[in-house]
């Protein structure tokens, strides 16, 4: 009975521990996946173009083609303004962008019908487009019927060559797929601009992100001279953000797993003092008979030990069967966190052993009278 | 008979109590021989049982020598005197002091497993020892399922069990009714007759004069040495 409770409490504060550390992990990491979704690998690049100081698009892609270690994808981005028009109906909101062939991998969208922009269409200044599901379906009814099709672009006849597939959940939604995407070097000749001053980066490491904009920056230091013009923004900055913010709860949730093993050492510890005080009689049995001290102590801490391992192998059972039921319910990938299986399994083994060996140790210099006589 | 057994020479026993010096055993001299079958008989607070604990090798004596089979005793520290009580001594308490989680068998066991005896040969003389009580049939028992009788020869057995050169009884029979009292005390008269050296502590003079020597204290002295006659002669 009593090696039970002191089990019972071991498995309980082991088992809460995984459980809570384990689950709120999950989310943590389920909360960062989704931000990495939203492209924090992202690198964004402003330019102010000046007649003395520029950066051409070559220019650009030689850095770039220098550093596929560093950076996965690279497109320049020529917002244009204005309508988009289909027969009768037009549109005004739409997002027009003139972009290179890596653009949707940056985006990390799927294509639902049609080809991607390709190089040959930028070289050639084809026009031909990409298209976002909102206007496919707006304008054409659906992707598939939009495949093919014409679209006028402030005047200009483009053709549709590929539908994005839906973001949005529900379609009344314009949000991200209302736009279209074009060329980069059709967009720079429609807008009647001849430079190009945004352009997007997909880096290779998110935990070098700090590093790789660096490097941008260096590079674009050296051709302008003057850091106001240019800005390099890093998505993973928010997610740095996020870092810290996680990092805090993780270490409030350290604290609370801290006092659920307190009680449940606490519990431990007074069971095994009281069962030392059952058992002085049995020491004193044991004493009488020959028994050195060393030898009782020996025997007390055998006994706490394998109870309390027993009880932090259950309580690691259990917490992760739970920790796997609560991931299912609510829809995370939880995992047992290694570091809170051994920390709590340790420490709760630990206050076991200590409080095994504490009392034993002053029942164990009873004298032995004294110790059979106690009733 | 070179050396008697037990030699116990000027052994005092004081505790302090507050202001109070409590003189438990005040100078006592006594000497048993191999063979012999002591009682230790005396009124509670006599000082009988602080005799006891020292000759039992549980308690060491404030002042005074104690020789048992020519060791010296009374400097010991406690792993030694464990190691005494483990060799020489087996006891028979008036609770008989059972494991009530163990079997007979394993509480008969205890005393060779503390001398490290290897588990055949612990099994085989503790069972040899049931034997001798004539529980061997019930070694698979846990004493709660034993008679008073029963868990008291369980204590013989388990005292046997080590060989010791000495039995020390303390009560034998203050649990037990006037039949099985009897049967105890046949018990302890045969291992006598076999050479077991007993020394028997007891309240009761009736049962003092089973033993073949009795020896009374009083207030901390030894008022009466001599053998029964002798001692049924002053009763």
């Amino acid at each position: 009975m009593r090696s039970f409770l002191t089990m019972l409490g071991i498995i309980i504060g082991v088992a809460s521990v995984i459980i809570l550390v384990s689950v709120v992990n999950a989310y943590m990491s389920y909360m960062t996946e989704s931000f990495a979704s939203m492209g924090t690998n992202l690198l964004t690049v402003s330019l102010t173009n000046l007649p003395s100081r520029s950066l051409s698009v070559d220019e650009m892609y030689g850095f770039f083609e220098d550093h596929t270690e560093e950076y996965d994808a690279m497109s320049p981005t020529v917002t244009v303004g204005g309508t988009v028009k289909h027969g009768s109906d037009s549109m005004s909101a739409t997002g027009i962008t003139g972009v290179s062939e890596d653009y949707l991998r940056i985006k990390s969208w799927e294509l639902s019908d049609g080809r991607n922009i390709q190089y040959a269409d930028i070289v050639g200044r084809q026009k031909v487009c990409v298209i976002g599901a909102y206007v496919a379906s707006e304008l054409y009814g659906s992707p598939e019927r939009a495949c093919g099709e014409t679209i006028k672009v402030n005047g200009y006849a483009f053709k549709i060559v590929g539908v994005v597939e839906q973001q949005e959940d529900d379609m009344k939604d314009r949000g991200s797929d209302d736009f279209l995407w074009m060329p980069y070097s059709c967009a720079v000749k429609m807008a009647r601009n001849a430079d190009i001053n945004n352009y997007s980066f997909t880096i290779t490491s998110l935990i070098k992100a700090s590093e790789y904009k660096t490097l941008l920056e260096d590079f674009l230091y050296e051709k302008y001279k003057n850091e106001d013009l240019y800005t390099v923004t890093a998505m993973s900055e928010m997610l740095d953000s996020l870092n810290s913010m996680i990092a805090m709860v993780s270490a409030g949730l350290g604290g609370i797993a801290g006092i659920s093993l307190l009680v449940a050492g606490v519990g431990v510890m007074n069971i095994m003092l009281v069962s030392v005080t059952e058992r002085t009689r049995e020491i004193g049995i044991r004493k009488a008979l020959g028994a050195r001290r060393s030898v009782i102590l020996q025997q007390f801490v055998i006994e706490a030990a394998v109870t309390s391992s027993i009880g932090g192998i259950i309580g690691i059972l259990l917490g992760s069967i739970a920790t796997s039921a609560v991931g299912a319910v609510a829809g995370l990938n939880a995992v047992p966190t290694p570091a809170a299986v051994v920390i709590s399994f340790s420490v709760s083994v630990g206050i076991g052993l200590l409080f095994g060996y504490m009392p034993a140790r002053r029942a164990a210099k009873l004298n032995p009278i004294d110790a059979l006589r106690s009733e | 008979m070179s050396v008697p057994l037990i030699e116990l020479k000027d052994i005092y026993k004081i505790y302090i109590m507050g202001s109070e010096e409590v003189r438990a055993n005040d100078g006592i001299t006594l000497t048993i021989d191999r063979g012999e079958f002591v009682a230790i008989v005396g009124k509670s607070g006599s000082g009988k049982s602080t005799l006891m604990n020292i000759i039992g090798a549980l308690d060491v004596p404030t002042s005074g020598s104690y020789l048992l089979s020519g060791e010296d005793v009374d400097q010991m520290d406690e792993d030694q005197l464990a190691d005494i009580r483990n060799r020489m001594i087996g006891f028979i308490f008036q609770q008989y002091n059972l494991l009530p989680k163990s079997n007979l068998l394993e509480n008969v066991e205890l005393p060779l497993l503390y001398a490290k005896v290897p588990g055949e040969e612990r099994r085989e003389r503790a069972m040899k020892a049931l034997e001798r009580v004539g529980l061997e049939d019930k070694w698979k028992h846990f004493p709660r399922q034993l008679s008073g009788g029963q868990q008291q020869r369980v204590s013989i057995a388990r005292a046997l069990a080590g060989n010791p050169s000495l039995i020390l009884a303390d009560e034998p029979t203050g649990a037990l009714d006037s039949r099985t009292s009897r049967e105890v005390l046949d018990f302890l008269k045969e291992l006598n007759q076999e050479g077991n050296t007993i020394v028997m502590i007891t309240h009761d003079s009736s049962i003092a004069v089973e033993a073949r020597r009795v020896v009374r204290i009083h207030d901390g002295k030894i008022n009466f040495d001599g053998d029964v006659k002798a001692y049924e002669s002053v009763l």
